[in-house]
């Protein structure tokens, strides 16, 4: 990645109290790329999406997306921008359908005097949302309720309507957690496409086999500042645990 | 070179991502849709409590005479239970209906009074305070449980006393008998082509508010705030407002509702309506709206609303002692909740 970064976060502090979540974390992740973000508990990965997704605030630092410094009030700015969030509890609406889901806080009105009248154009909503899930290889009716989709439907689910709203970055916090075998290689295929459309991807997981897995890049923390990064190809579990206990890495990659 | 893969989670031999294409949903599915699940059931019982009634009592039972006469007992409980649907929806629960509703035929009967007079001013008068009393009383409920998060059922225990409270206040416990002739002679008991006007009414909320919950963004916002609030926050959906709105339209019905209680009674029935709010809850429920949000529909609280009204006037027929009616409601009431925590307990697995 020799341009500028999609997302570039330089020096990144946060502290709640007397407890410093983050002092002076950098962090950036490229258009078309995974990047993994690993550590021990309380390292600071939580805050660090947090901050980027918009719901909390930075105490110091900058973030910068496609080289312009942003400065988000809100989840609804990161959004504006093109970061879209998946949190760990999916956020999804179990009595609504697919494709309210996708939709939610966005809907479609109909033309005219009937959309001026607050009526949903439901049609096209779940038209787009088809279209959406085609693209995206995922096979889930837009008219299907959330709650009769099985665990591994809900995280597609999930991911499928950020893919769809995110022009920039999608970050996941812990995507396949409570997944069974089968549906965590779904989700994963699914985030490789994503990536493959040229969003950048941003990956909490404790799950370390399989960040190395999927990510293309992994960024370390520890203790709120980042200790070094690598190479998805060029580490193994040890690398990593090693660099999240000590903050050193056997192997340093540029 | 990537690490071991190692198996994640667990080993449950899922399906995972079944192919499900399906043609978009037919005309027939639509219709299946609108009477889906709980409310086609309820509807069977609905035809077979008149056929059987019908079957008993063919002299009596199925006169037209009798049905309007059904219609016009279950007419006002509609109104309120149109905007206890919305509520329940929500997750929530108005207790205070049946004190709004007699406070806000008490300020349209003032009202109405202190203008004086007989003409289509003055009953629109009474229309506009009964319903903006309503709505302050809505408001009220609707801050109190989404601002200051108190539990509905706390919230509109107390506006239920108040009101009703402020109501005898008011008319130091009398009724206000001085009523608009005009008023008792058009909506409280005139008819259009042979159908009480006051049914006329409810059908046109009914119907309102049946398009307004399944094609309008309020409606969409009203089933996602009940289905998972954080969900709605996550995408930026101001979930306080949208409650206290639906609150407020709760009241605003409860104020029509004792506008028209106003209009058939030509009196404020201080002490005549106790008892509306159980029965609406209770209509709303059986027809199949979740306690706990999300899920249910205006067809269903129709149907709800109107067996028990229909089992209560078929005993009537019958001579049978119409406490049978209470005892009937109250187990269907208990069945009917019982049946959605089944429900929702097999969808979680």
């Amino acid at each position: 990645m020799s341009d500028t970064p999609l997302i570039d976060a330089r020096g990144i502090v946060r502290h709640f109290g007397h407890v410093q979540a983050l002092q002076g974390a950098d962090f950036s992740v490229g258009r078309g790329e995974i990047v993994g973000l690993v550590g021990d508990n309380g390292a600071g990965k939580s805050t660090l999406i947090r901050i980027l997704s918009g719901t909390d605030r930075p105490d110091d630092g900058a973030i910068f997306v496609n080289g312009q410094e942003v400065h988000f009030g809100g989840p609804q700015d990161a959004r504006a921008v093109g970061i879209e969030t998946v949190y760990q509890d999916l956020a999804l609406a179990p009595d609504l359908d697919a494709a309210a889901n996708v939709f939610l806080g966005r809907e479609l009105l109909k033309p005219g005097l009937l959309g001026r009248l607050g009526v949903l154009d439901n049609s096209r909503m779940v038209q787009q949302t088809g279209e959406a899930m085609v693209r995206l290889g995922v096979t889930i009716r837009p008219s299907a309720e959330v709650f009769t989709l099985s665990g591994g439907q809900r995280q597609s689910a999930a991911v499928a309507r950020a893919a769809m709203w995110a022009t920039s970055a999608i970050l996941m916090d812990e995507p396949t957690a409570n997944l069974g075998v089968k549906q965590t290689k779904g989700v994963l295929d699914l985030i490789r496409r994503v990536r493959d459309a040229g969003t950048a991807v941003v990956i909490i997981s404790h799950n370390l086999p399989q960040i190395l897995e999927i990510t293309d890049r992994i960024v370390i923390l520890r203790l709120g500042r980042s200790v070094g990064q690598v190479a998805a190809s060029a580490a193994c579990v040890d690398d990593l645990i090693r660099a999240m206990m000590s903050g050193v890495l056997r192997r340093q990659a540029t | 070179m990537s690490g071991p893969s190692e198996p994640f989670g667990g080993l449950e031999p899922t399906t995972g991502l079944r192919s499900e294409e399906r043609s978009v949903a037919s005309t027939l599915g639509r219709l299946r849709n609108i009477f889906r699940g709980q409310s086609a059931a309820l509807f069977v019982v609905l035809v077979v409590l008149a056929v059987f009634f019908s079957a008993l009592r063919p002299d009596a039972f199925p006169k037209i005479a009798n049905v309007m006469n059904m219609a016009t007992n279950a007419s006002i409980l509609i109104v309120l239970a149109v905007g206890s649907t919305f509520v329940i929806l929500t997750g929530g629960i108005d207790l205070s209906i049946n004190g709004v509703l007699v406070f806000s035929g008490v300020i349209a009967a003032m009202s109405m009074a202190a203008v004086g007079g007989d003409n289509p001013g003055v009953l629109l008068v009474g229309l506009v305070c009964g319903v903006g009393a309503g709505m302050v009383w809505g408001g009220m409920n609707g801050f109190l449980v989404a601002k200051a998060r108190i539990p509905a059922l706390i919230v509109t225990l107390g506006t239920m006393g108040m009101s009703l409270g402020l109501a005898l206040l008011f008319t130091r416990g009398v009724d206000i008998s001085d009523v608009p002739d005009s008023l008792v002679l058009t909506v409280g008991s005139g008819r259009m082509a042979g159908i009480p006007i006051l049914v006329i009414i409810t059908a046109v909320v009914f119907i309102i508010g049946t398009l307004v919950l399944r094609f309008t963004r309020f409606g969409r916002y009203t089933y996602a705030v009940g289905s998972s609030p954080e969900a709605c926050r996550r995408v930026s959906i101001d979930v306080t407002a949208h409650l206290i709105k639906v609150y407020m339209l709760a009241g605003m019905l409860s104020g029509l509702a004792g506008y028209l209680s106003l209009a058939r009674f030509a009196t404020t029935t201080l002490s005549g309506h106790l008892t509306d709010n159980l029965q609406v809850i209770a209509g709303v429920v059986i027809g199949g709206t979740s306690l706990f949000g999300g899920s249910g529909g205006m067809m269903g609280t129709l149907i709800g609303v109107i067996i028990p009204v229909m089992l209560l006037d078929g005993f009537v027929v019958l001579g049978l002692p119409p406490f049978w009616q209470q005892i009937a409601v109250g187990a269907v009431l208990i069945g009917a909740v019982y049946f959605d925590q089944l429900r929702r307990e097999l969808r979680s697995r």
